[in-house]
C-alpha cells in the first residue's frame, strides 16, 4: 500500500497555481480540475491526496497533522507562528505586508499612532520593535476604510499592486517585510513520510521560477 | 485490570516502571509555587501562559506550568554524586490558539550532578524507551548545541542575527537562511540545515565542523544505542533549537507516528543550573501525554456489557443472586428497557427466572 501525502492548498487564485506545479511537478490529480462538489482529491498512483482549504487555515491544517504538507502565505506563517517546517519559497503571490495611511499622513510621534489591521500579531510586533506606542484595532476586511472615516491613522496589510489602496487616496509609506507563498510540513509527518515529502519538495524546488 | 486502564495511564505506569528499573526515584511535588521562580526563567518554559493566583498574604503563585525548574531549585549538591529524580505531575497550562485553560499530564525525569558520557547516553536511551513504549514507530531528533554555536562563532555572525538564523533552523527554512545572511556563510550552514538521518552515518558529516570532544560524544551515543538495537530510531537533526541560555550541548525531541507535533522533548542545561547558582551538571526530558488519546484505537462498542431488566415486584435477594450468578464485566440493572445504551447483551429476572432476551455476540 502506498504511502498518501495529505495536500492542503489554499482556495483562490493562488491556490490554482500552486496546484499546477504540483502537475508539472509530477504529482497530478486530473479529478480536481473537474467541476463537481467534491472536497478531497486523490490520485494513489502518485501517493497525492489534495484538498482546497481557506488560505488562512492551511496553517493550522498543517500544524495540527490533518495535512501532511500544505501551501501558506508567509503572512499567514508570520502571524499565527504555526509549529511547522518551512520547506520552499514558492515565489508565487509574491506581495508585501505594508503600512499604509491617507497620502497626507504625517506621523506625530508624540501621539499614540491608532493602527487598523488584520494582521494584530504582526503589527504589534513590528511597532514594538520600535518602541512606539499604538492603539491596535482589529479589523476583519475593508482594512482600507479605517483611516478614511478616522477610525485610525493607518494600516498594516497586504500590498499587491497599491490599485486598491490608490484609487482611495491612500499610499504604503513602509514596507514590513516581502510575502510570498511558501510550501509547509507537519514535524511528525516530516519523519514518518520523509521518502515522499522530500520527493515532492525536490520536485517542486525544480518548478520554482525565481 | 489492564483494560480499564487508559492508554495514557497505562503509558504512565510502564514509564515509571522503566525509570525506577534504571535507579530514578518517584519526586511527588506540590501543584503550586510562587510565580518568582518562573519570572526569572521565563524563556525557559517551553510556553508562557503561566495560570496564577494570590495566596492569603498576597505572593503570587502559580499552577506548576513545569515541573523541571522545581526539580532544580530543590537540588542539593551535597547529598549524592548525582540525582536521579523521576515524576509523573500534571502541569498547568494557559495557551493553544483558544487560550484555554490546559492540564497536561507529563512523565519524565531530570538527571543531576556529575553528570559524565555515560549518564548522557543513558538518558538518550531511555528517551527513546519512553517513545518506543508509546509507538513502535517513533523518531527521536537530537541535535547538539554547542555544535551549532561554534558553527555560528566561526562565520562571525552577529549576535543580534542569531535567534534568526536560529529560527531558520527551527522551521527548516533554506530560502530564509539566503535571505539572512551572506551566501558564503550560508552555504556554509546548508549542510547541517540539511543533516537529517540515523546519528550513526549522520555523524560522519560533522567531522569537519565539530570538535573532537562532541564527535566522541555523539559517536558513543551511537555506539550505547546500538547496545540496545535502537540506533536506526535516533536521528541527528539542526531543527531542535532549544533556548541557548539554558540548554547547552545535547537536546532532543521525539515524535511518534499518529500524534502531530513532539511529545518528547529534553536535553542538558547546565546554564539553567548555573543560572540558578547550582554547581552541577545536568540532562533531562519530558514526555507530554495529553496527545497521546489519538493513538488510542479502541473503539468503546457498548456502553455496558450486560443490561439486566426487573419487575417492580421483585423479591431484592433474587435480583442480588442474579446479579452475582451473571458475573458479568458491567452490568446496568434497570426496570425498564433503555432507548440509548447500547449494550452487548439484555437479560430479564422474571419470577426468579433469569432470560436472555438479545445477545450481540
Amino acid at each position: 500500500l502506498k504511502t498518501m501525502v495529505n495536500v492542503a492548498l489554499p482556495k483562490g487564485r493562488l491556490g490554482e497555481k500552486v496546484y499546477a506545479m504540483f502537475e508539472a511537478a509530477g504529482f497530478p490529480c486530473p479529478s480536481i480540475r473537474e467541476n463537481n462538489r467534491k472536497l478531497i482529491f486523490e490520485n494513489e498512483e502518485a501517493g497525492v491526496r489534495f484538498f482546497w482549504v481557506k488560505p488562512s487555515d492551511v496553517a493550522i491544517y498543517v500544524e495540527r497533522g490533518a495535512a501532511d504538507i500544505g501551501v501558506a502565505g508567509k503572512d499567514i506563517l508570520l502571524e499565527y507562528e504555526p509549529d511547522v517546517y518551512e520547506l520552499l519559497d514558492l515565489h508565487l503571490g509574491t506581495c508585501r505586508m505594508a503600512v499604509a495611511a491617507k497620502r497626507e499622513f504625517r506621523d506625530d510621534p508624540r501621539k499614540t499612532l491608532r493602527v487598523a489591521t488584520k494582521f494584530t500579531n504582526i503589527a504589534k510586533q513590528y511597532y514594538s520593535a520600535q518602541c512606539r506606542d499604538i492603539d491596535l484595532i482589529k479589523l476583519n476586511g475593508s482594512i482600507e476604510l479605517a483611516p478614511i472615516l478616522g477610525l485610525s491613522d493607518v494600516i498594516v496589510d497586504i500590498v499587491e499592486t497599491g490599485t486598491t489602496l490608490k484609487e482611495n487616496d491612500l499610499e504604503p509609506f513602509e514596507t514590513i517585510v516581502p510575502i510570498s507563498a511558501r510550501l509547509i510540513s507537519n514535524k511528525a509527518s516530516y519523519k514518518f513520510k520523509y521518502e515522499e515529502i522530500a520527493s515532492i519538495l525536490s520536485g517542486l524546488k525544480g518548478q520554482v521560477k525565481s | 485490570m489492564t483494560t480499564i486502564l487508559k492508554l495514557d495511564e497505562k503509558i504512565a505506569f510502564s514509564l515509571r516502571a522503566l525509570y525506577q528499573q534504571y535507579g530514578y526515584r518517584q519526586f511527588k511535588m506540590s501543584k503550586f509555587e510562587p510565580y518568582d521562580l518562573y519570572m526569572q526563567n521565563k524563556e525557559f518554559l517551553v510556553s508562557d501562559g503561566i495560570i496564577t493566583f494570590t495566596d492569603n498574604d498576597g505572593t503570587l503563585m502559580a499552577l506548576k506550568p513545569d515541573v523541571t525548574l522545581s526539580i532544580v531549585k530543590n537540588y542539593r549538591s551535597d547529598k549524592t554524586p548525582i540525582q536521579k529524580v523521576c515524576y509523573d505531575e500534571n502541569v498547568y497550562r494557559n495557551n493553544g490558539s483558544g487560550k484555554q485553560f490546559r492540564e497536561i499530564m507529563q512523565v519524565g525525569l531530570e538527571c543531576l550532578g556529575d553528570i559524565g558520557l555515560y549518564e548522557l547516553c543513558e538518558t538518550v536511551m531511555l528517551a527513546a524507551k519512553s517513545l518506543e513504549a508509546i509507538s513502535a514507530n517513533y523518531v527521536l531528533d537530537l541535535s547538539h548545541m554547542g555544535i551549532l554555536a561554534s558553527v555560528l562563532d566561526a562565520l562571525n555572525i552577529s549576535e543580534s542575527t542569531i535567534p534568526q538564523v536560529m529560527q531558520c533552523f527551527a522551521d527548516k527554512n533554506e530560502d530564509g537562511l539566503f535571505a539572512l545572511i551572506s551566501s558564503e556563510q550560508a552555504e556554509v550552514l546548508l549542510p547541517l540545515m540539511q543533516i537529517n538521518g540515523p546519528i550513526a552515518s549522520a555523524v560522519k558529516q560533522l567531522k569537519s565542523v565539530a570538535s573532537e570532544d562532541q564527535l566522541y560524544t555523539l559517536e558513543a551515543i551511537a555506539a550505547y544505542l546500538r547496545g540496545f538495537g535502537m540506533e536506526d530510531r535516533v536521528y541527528l537533526d539542526f531543527s531542535i533549537v532549544s533556548n541557548r541560555n539554558y540548554y547547552n550541548g545535547i537536546v532532543f525531541r521525539g515524535y511518534v507516528d499518529g500524534i502531530p507535533s513532539s511529545i518528547l522533548s529534553g536535553g542538558q542545561y547546565d546554564k539553567l543550573m548555573r543560572k540558578m547558582d547550582k554547581p552541577a551538571k545536568s540532562i533531562g526530558f519530558a514526555v507530554y501525554l495529553d496527545q497521546i488519546e489519538l493513538l488510542d484505537q479502541r473503539s468503546t462498542a457498548y456502553d455496558v456489557d450486560t443490561v439486566l431488566l426487573y419487575s417492580e415486584d421483585q423479591n431484592p435477594t433474587e435480583l442480588a443472586a442474579a446479579i452475582q450468578t451473571l458475573g458479568s464485566e458491567s452490568i446496568f440493572v434497570l426496570r425498564e428497557q433503555p432507548e440509548r445504551l447500547r449494550y452487548r447483551r439484555l437479560m430479564r429476572l422474571m419470577n426468579g427466572r433469569l432470560e436472555e432476551l438479545e445477545n450481540h455476540g
